[in-house]
């Protein structure tokens, strides 16, 4: 192996020779390297080789991942990328380029694993995959579950005991999947699109128990993600321990933290919901009981009220009578006082007063007697009104309005009693009818007991 | 009768159940919503009594379509169950 080329004084070398020697030395240099670099300038040509540039802040070299070996790529390269290469320097002679000829390639400073999950996610995040809005709701009372899971294990047995635990007569398909290694996330995606074919299922639970990010990663894939997007029927997710995050449960139209919570999630305990209704029909009871008890109530306190008319009436004559009665004696009392007082003044005048004084007087007193008459019109017309309001009162409130019914109002003449038996008048007596316009003066030509 | 859903019809009777107790309404309307009510009480209840208890597990079936099989859960590694089986997947024996 010669490191130096030692040759005499101005040999001439082609550009071949030259190349050749330069790419023995590179070649035989760094045959197997690490690299940590930034990816720019990244292309993929229809040929699937990958070619970027790995550079840093003072330097660049080209590199190319040949589509056999990127295949194993599990996170998309992008620009800007951060990352450790590891491969061998190669010098392409037709274009007398040196570049890098990688084997493999992983993120710096995060796992490859992490970094495929959070560009997936992003991107599915981007088009609308986890969008609240598109969530199905979860069936109260389903009818048929259907499971992806595995059929062997803890999992599925404890998922069968909870619900049925919770919910005895709940139909339960399980659609056998493998859960992680190779495939497996097509074996998932197949087994949510079979299940939307068949009929009645009403809920799906996707799911396995806890692992490590490469056991749980065909449930962070984008054929499992696009099957969970694409069922009508509401897939409730439930994967791993309660932190862990994958992307089928940003998709799934509801996240269970494992699968038994899912188990717990996914029907409701029948006898709470059977205590729910038994109260609620109590309380339907119990209201319409309620309601008809105070319609009865009701009824009690009106037809209480409904006195007979003819009672209400007598009452009412009653009281207007009395009231014109007080009326007259304030009325004639005012009256008699005022008189009494004006007699006692005249007497007083003649006996004491000289005549000179007596027309004085005189006309003091055609003056008090002008204002008596005033005082008393006055008070007369106060009066009045009071009784007109009252009347107007009674009038309002007075079940005399019975009368426009075509009640009327029979009473004796002249005692004005009213009638309400046969037997207190006679044949040839008068009475007078009230009806609810005008009143009758009749003659009692014939009685009938009824 | 069209078929209503659980969370609908029990959804429905709450309503009826607060519309009544809040009172205000005429005696004839609240007879017709204690019949609703009474109604959509018993619907759910039949529909919580409804499913049949089954546990069931898919097969692909020599001609490539999935038949539903008789499922109990076993708690040994086995495998996937194969195909031509047509007695209930349960208790495999270890390979």
């Amino acid at each position: 192996m010669r490191n130096n080329l030692e040759l005499p004084f101005r040999y001439i070398l082609t550009v071949s020779e030259l190349t050749q020697e330069i790419k023995e030395i590179l070649e035989t240099r760094f045959p197997d390297i690490w690299v940590e670099g930034e990816i720019s300038n990244l292309r993929i040509p229809p040929s699937g080789h990958i070619y970027l540039t790995l550079k840093d802040d003072f330097s660049q070299i080209r590199a190319v991942f040949f589509k056999m070996k990127a295949r194993t790529l599990r996170f998309v390269l992008e620009d800007g990328l951060h990352v450790i290469c590891h491969g061998r320097v190669s010098l392409y002679e037709k274009r007398g380029e040196y570049q890098l000829i990688l084997e493999e390639v992983e993120p710096k400073g995060i796992g490859a694993l992490q970094l495929a999950f959070l560009q997936l996610k992003d991107r599915l995040e981007k088009e609308g995959l986890f969008d609240l809005a598109r969530k199905k709701p979860i069936p109260m009372v389903p009818q048929t579950i259907g499971i992806v899971t595995s059929p062997t294990g803890a999992v599925i047995s404890d998922m069968l005991h909870i619900i049925h635990r919770r919910f005895e007569n709940v139909h339960i398909l399980l659609n056998p999947v493998r859960v992680q290694g190779e495939g497996a996330s097509l074996e998932i995606a197949k087994a949510i699109e079979d299940l939307n074919k068949w009929m009645n299922v009403d809920v799906i639970i996707v799911g396995r128990g806890g692992g490590s990010l490469e056991d749980l990663w065909p449930f962070n894939e984008e054929i499992v993600a696009r099957a969970i997007y694409h069922s009508k029927i509401p897939i409730i997710s439930a994967v791993g321990h309660e932190t862990d995050y994958t992307i089928s449960d940003f998709v799934a139209d509801l996240r269970a933290p494992t699968p038994s919570a899912a188990a717990e999630l996914v029907v409701k305990d029948k006898r709470e919901i059977k205590n729910t209704l038994h109260y609620l029909e109590e309380r339907l009871e119990n209201q319409i009981l309620q309601t008809l008890k105070d319609y009865r109530t009701d009824l009690f306190h009106l037809r209480k009220m409904l006195i007979d008319p003819r009672k209400k009436i007598e009452e009412y004559f009653l009281r207007v009578d009395d009231l014109v009665n007080r009326f007259r004696i304030l009325f004639s009392w005012t009256l008699k006082g005022r008189r009494e007082r004006s007699l006692h003044l005249k007497e007083s005048l003649f006996l004491r007063i000289p005549i000179k004084r007596i027309e004085n007087l005189r006309s003091l007193i055609s003056e008090n007697r002008k204002r008596l008459g005033q005082t008393m019109r006055y008070s007369m017309e106060i009066q009045r009104q009071k009784v007109e309001g009252i009347f107007g009162k009674l009038e309002s409130l007075s079940p005399l309005s019975i009368l426009q019914r075509g009640y009327s109002i029979t009473r004796k003449l002249p005692s004005l009693q009213i009638l309400r038996d046969v037997v207190h008048v006679r044949e040839g007596d008068k009475v007078e009818v009230k009806l609810h316009k005008g009143t009758l003066l009749c003659g009692v030509e014939k009685m009938k007991i009824s | 009768m069209a078929k209503e859903r659980f969370e609908d019809a029990l959804n429905k009777l709450e309503k009826i159940v607060s519309q009544l107790e809040e009172g205000d309404i005429p005696l004839e309307e609240s007879l017709k919503l204690f019949e609703e009510g009474i109604r959509l009480s018993r619907i759910c209840n039949q529909k919580l009594d409804e499913a049949e208890k089954k546990v069931e597990i898919l097969i692909k079936g020599e001609d490539g379509t999935l038949k539903a099989k008789p499922f109990a859960p076993s708690t040994s590694s086995g495998q996937i169950p194969s195909v031509n089986s047509d007695e209930p997947i349960s208790e495999e024996d270890e390979n």
